[in-house]
């Protein structure tokens, strides 16, 4: 197989004296789908937190790779450079969308560094200049792409947070994908959605992965989303790594039953 | 149930509310109204005087008010407390349509508004002192409205305009047009000095930051006595000019050249357009900006910080730019205001010129251009009102000065707007951008910055 | 080094009263995370009653301390008894009806009946400054050099032993009783309190009621350390006691008062020894300073966003 997009190497994240991520390594690959399971509170949230940049990690590396060989060491990155330069893009366990603002509008904001460039910082803006113009026009029309691709176009200019919890989970990843990333963290996007809802998320991710290019990692509690669409499985105890494979490999894993089922008496 | 009934069952619990009510004001009015502290110019300083008439007065008036007020005013009981819904005279302000159809009608009263026959030189420098606040609402507005930064030291940039004119023009003979560009410059740059350390503040924190910024440039200005005079201030600051025509007597003035007979209030239309002028710019190129990528951003800003991160937005210097832009527009109005007055000195930039600003954009509706123009007229009109006080001196004496009460009304004023309407006279936000149609997002869902 | 000392006995004097306010600032921040705009004026009313009070009772300049202190214990309670029912009336009247509305709507409401406030007084009271002779006069020296006599009063003493025991007594009621507990659980989640049966709305009052109480009291000591107030002092005090309740670390008592420490003699070291008239400078500039690099403050929990 190729080098990995990314590559987390005994990464570390303690609050206090709380180690909420221990040593964990793993890698993610292009046009696959990893998801990261384990119980509440074992770290995933913690260790997305540290790919993306909103938490330093305390110790390990994490590398990006880049299709031309650039490679990005995220933990000395911050945060918004993550998403702008290595193309790292996340979605929040809790919808962290622009509620007052419409769903276009969100769209429009994710492709901000794009268009302020366009705008000429704003200067080329203020006067409308025709390539302006061009970069607004091609902005509005990849967000319309999207919410067709998600289905959400009939809500196009309705506030986000007026949207029902599950198009608000589709927006939160359109607009993630808007940023063109290469790699795309989800935090939780089945939660809350409707069995019909869930079936839906699980063939737009099929087809981010299979189209777009990118690695998608997935932190997600609903056994039938990750069992049936992840390609590589990490899971995760108390900040530990237990078990990394595919689906029937972690499924079998006594490691991993002990977690989820407690010790098996008998 | 009908009226009746209501009334007479809740009769005797309204009426001991209201001498619960009246026994609280006795305690406030008690060290206020009823005992005055007064110099007696003897050893001992002071002496008191007893006014047990007034605390009557003003006692009975909370008496009598607390029962209009449940009468007429109170939420009935048992029905449920929502957010009021907007007033019709809201909805229709915050509506796309009616915006579009009540700004140029705003613009043209504004333009032919010198030349209305009521309009003398008092009222035309009523006009002036309303549009300069508009427009200093509309620069805060970026700050407060759009990027949801608390901001209670406005009034230092409106400041730094101010001085920068002052001293360019005095020390240097810099003239109107030459001197405008460099004050919005340098406050921009002092915003950006201010911002760049505290805009990783959080909300509150930042609120009073810049109050003590404010405070700062404030004190500096008065105790740097060489550079800016103290609390003398500077004077003698050229009048700005009609291209190049003076508005004075001489042959080459404004009135000689173009064979008007001289009149003092050429002066006073000119600066009137002057500043009209400024604040249409103001207003284009915030609403441009609000519209562009940037203030799409600051907007986004306001609505979630960790959001926007995410999607590799700088939001350290997208939070500079809201600040730096609305501190230019507030050195525009400032120094439009040191070559109106030919006069600066520290007094005029204390904080209630910042509270008064920053009431006017809140009151106006965080994003509604329009709300801050109503409410401009409201406050700045309504206290000018309140300076036609002087006939309350037949009521209460000679020595009663009423300009006392002027500030003491716009306080209460200030407390009975929030009360009334939390989120401002227009506060449903325009989409900047549509696909198929715009139609305004509510309050509800409109997020309010914890900045 | 003489000068020295006595300048650190006046800048804890002044500190004492700064801490003292800016409990107030401090717990009302903490509970219901606004910033009580018209607090320096409650401050104000507070001194104005204790001048009042003062005046009625007859009491300045008596050289029988025992006499003084009992006097003026009665005139704490009093203006304490006021100013509690004007924090309780501003908080009801004009916070209360915007609770859990917009943001911003309470912090402009703050601002108006602060201006309110300073007008009503200026109105009723007069704008004169207002002179008071000082009630309990005496002192004795600490300490006697060649050039420099380091004194401390009664005053000095009166306050800082004052304030020390309001402190103790404050953290006591806060950390050890179920309005302690009710004060907590509101700040940690206002719903929640809610829907375990504590009464929200009598909590945020009386932590009203207390600040403006303790508020009071700083007015009195302010009253007699200068014997001098006017309508106004409640603007600028009020600044440094806020000041000092975020230096302090937000929400945290002692922080509160040690935060007033600092600032009281941040200021009056500064008038002493560099200028006087850049002395609210110097307070406002540690302010910036400590916000940036120790946002938290000197003693309050670092906050971290989950994300
Ligand atoms: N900012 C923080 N400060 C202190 N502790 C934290 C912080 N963020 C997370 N933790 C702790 O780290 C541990 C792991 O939390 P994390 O959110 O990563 O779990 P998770 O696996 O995402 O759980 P869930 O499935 O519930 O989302 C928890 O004990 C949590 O309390
Ligand atoms: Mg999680």
């Amino acid at each position: 197989m190729s080098q990995p997009l990314l590559s987390v190497n005994q990464l570390t994240m303690r609050f206090g004296g709380l180690t909420a991520v221990d040593a964990v390594s793993f890698d993610v690959h292009r046009n696959h789908i990893t998801a990261v399971i384990g119980p509440n509170g074992a770290g995933k949230t913690t260790a997305f937190n540290c790919i993306t940049g909103f938490y330093k990690p305390t110790d390990g590396q994490i590398v990006l790779r880049h299709k031309d060989d650039n490679e990005f060491k995220l933990e000395e990155m911050e945060d918004f450079r993550i998403s702008q330069h290595a193309k790292v893009a996340r979605t929040f366990q809790n919808i962290r969308l622009f509620g007052g603002m419409t769903v276009l509008e969100n769209l429009m904001i994710a492709q901000h560094n794009h268009l302020m460039k366009a705008s000429a910082y704003t200067i080329g803006g203020i006067f409308n200049t025709p390539s302006y113009q061009r970069a607004q026009e091609a902005a509005k029309q990849k967000a319309l792409a999207w919410m067709d691709r998600v289905g959400i176009t009939d809500r196009a200019d309705d506030p986000a947070a007026a949207l029902p919890y599950g198009a608000q989970r589709k927006l939160e990843i359109a607009r993630a994908m808007c940023t063109d990333p290469v790699l795309l963290c989800l935090d939780e996007p089945a939660a809350g959605l409707n069995p019909k809802e869930s079936e839906e998320l699980n063939a737009l991710l099929r087809s981010i992965r299979d189209t777009n290019d990118v690695g998608i990692l997935l932190i997600e509690h609903d056994m039938s989303v990750v069992m049936e669409i992840s390609d590589h499985i990490i899971v995760l105890d108390y900040g530990r790594k237990i078990s990394d494979g595919t689906a029937t490999e972690v499924r079998n894993d006594p490691a991993v039953i002990k977690a989820y089922l407690g010790v098996v008496e008998e | 149930m009908s009226l009746n009934d209501q009334t007479s069952s809740s009769f005797l619990p309204m009426i001991k509310r209201s001498i619960i009510a009246t026994i609280i004001a006795f305690f406030l009015f008690l060290p206020t109204l009823g005992i005055k502290t007064s110099a007696s110019g003897g050893v001992d300083g002071l002496f008191l005087t007893y006014r047990w008439l007034l605390l009557g007065i003003g006692c009975g008036l909370i008496f009598v008010g607390r029962i209009a007020y449940e009468l007429f005013w109170a939420p009935k009981e048992g029905g449920q407390k929502a957010e009021k819904a907007p007033s019709s005279l809201a909805k229709a302000l915050g509506s796309a349509k009616v915006a579009k159809t009540i700004g140029p009608v705003l613009l043209g009263f504004a333009i032919i508004f010198p030349f209305l026959p009521f309009s003398d030189r008092y009222i035309l420098d009523l006009g002036i002192l309303i549009i300069t606040y508009v427009m200093l609402g509309w620069g805060l507005q970026i700050v407060v409205g759009l990027a949801g930064l608390l901001d209670l030291g406005y009034v230092a940039f409106y400041a730094v305009g101010a001085y920068s004119y002052a001293l360019l023009s005095i020390h240097f003979g810099f003239g109107f047009w030459m001197c405008l560009p460099l004050a919005g410059l340098l406050a921009a740059t002092w915003g950006i000095i201010l911002g760049f350390p505290v805009l990783r503040l959080r909300g509150d924190y930042l609120a009073i930051v810049t109050l003590a910024f404010g405070e700062i440039i404030r004190i500096v200005l008065l105790n740097w006595r060489s550079f800016t005079g103290g609390s003398n201030g500077l004077s003698d600051i050229p009048r700005p000019s009609f291209f190049g025509l003076p508005f004075n007597q001489s042959e080459n003035g404004f009135a000689a050249t173009l064979h008007l007979e001289y009149s003092s209030m050429h002066r006073i239309i000119f600066l009137y357009f002057l500043i009209l002028a400024l604040a249409v710019f103001t207003f284009f190129v915030t609403a441009r900006l609000r519209r562009l990528p940037i203030g799409r951003a600051w907007e986004a800003l306001r609505e979630d910080e960790i959001a926007c991160r995410s999607l590799g937005i700088n939001t350290v210097n997208t939070k500079l730019s809201a600040f730096a832009i609305g501190a230019m527009f507030g050195g525009f109005a400032g120094s439009f205001f040191a070559a109106k007055q030919a006069f600066v000195s520290p007094e005029s930039f204390n904080f209630m010129e910042s509270a008064t600003i920053l009431a006017i954009v809140v009151l106006g509706g965080m994003s509604s251009q329009l709300g801050v123009v109503f409410s401009a007229i409201a406050m700045v009109g309504g206290v000018e009102l309140l300076r036609q006080l002087q006939f309350l001196k037949v009521i209460f004496g000679n020595d009663f000065d009423p300009s006392q009460l002027r500030l003491l009304l716009f306080g209460l004023a200030m407390v009975l707007m929030m009360l009334w309407r939390p989120r401002g006279l227009v506060s449903t936000r325009m989409p900047t951008v549509f696909l198929k149609d715009k139609k305004t997002v509510s309050a509800a869902m409109i997020s309010q910055g914890r900045g | 080094m003489n000068y020295f000392i006595q300048q650190l006995i006046n800048g804890l004097t002044l500190g004492s009263i700064y801490g003292l306010i800016a409990i107030g600032y401090t717990m009302v921040y903490g509970i219901i995370g606004m910033i009580n705009f018209a607090h320096g004026d409650v401050f104000m009313v507070g001194a104005f009653v204790s001048l009042i009070t003062v005046i009625i009772f007859g009491i300045t300049g008596t050289t029988n301390i025992a006499l003084g202190i009992g006097a003026l214990i009665l005139v704490a309670a009093i203006s304490m008894i006021i100013a509690g029912v004007y924090g309780w009336t501003i908080e009801r009247l004009a916070y209360r009806p915007l609770r859990g509305s917009f943001r911003l709507a309470p912090l402009i409401t703050a601002i108006g009946v602060s201006i309110f406030l300073q007008n009503f007084v200026q109105a009723t009271q007069g704008a004169r400054v207002k002179p008071l002779n000082a009630i309990i006069s005496g002192g004795f020296t600490i300490l006697e050099g060649n050039d420099f006599v380091v004194r401390i009063t009664y005053m000095q003493i009166l306050i800082v032993v004052l304030t020390f025991l309001l402190m103790s007594g404050f953290t006591y009621l806060i950390s050890k009783t179920s309005l302690g507990r009710a004060q907590r659980a509101c700040e940690q989640d206002m719903k929640m309190a809610m829907l375990l049966g504590i009464d929200v709305n009598t909590t945020i009052s009386t932590t009203f009621i207390i600040g403006a109480a303790l508020a009071s009291v700083a007015g009195l000591m302010y009253l007699l350390y200068y014997g001098v107030i006017d309508f106004y002092i409640g603007f600028s005090a009020g600044i440094k006691a806020f000041t000092a309740a975020v230096l302090g670390g937000v929400g945290s008592l002692p922080g509160a008062m040690l935060g007033g420490l600092v600032i009281g003699l941040i200021e009056v070291f500064f008038a002493a020894y560099f200028s006087s008239e850049y002395k609210d400078v110097a307070a406002f500039s540690m302010l910036i300073v400590v916000l940036i690099f120790m946002p938290q403050g000197l003693l309050g929990r670092p906050e971290i966003e989950k994300v």
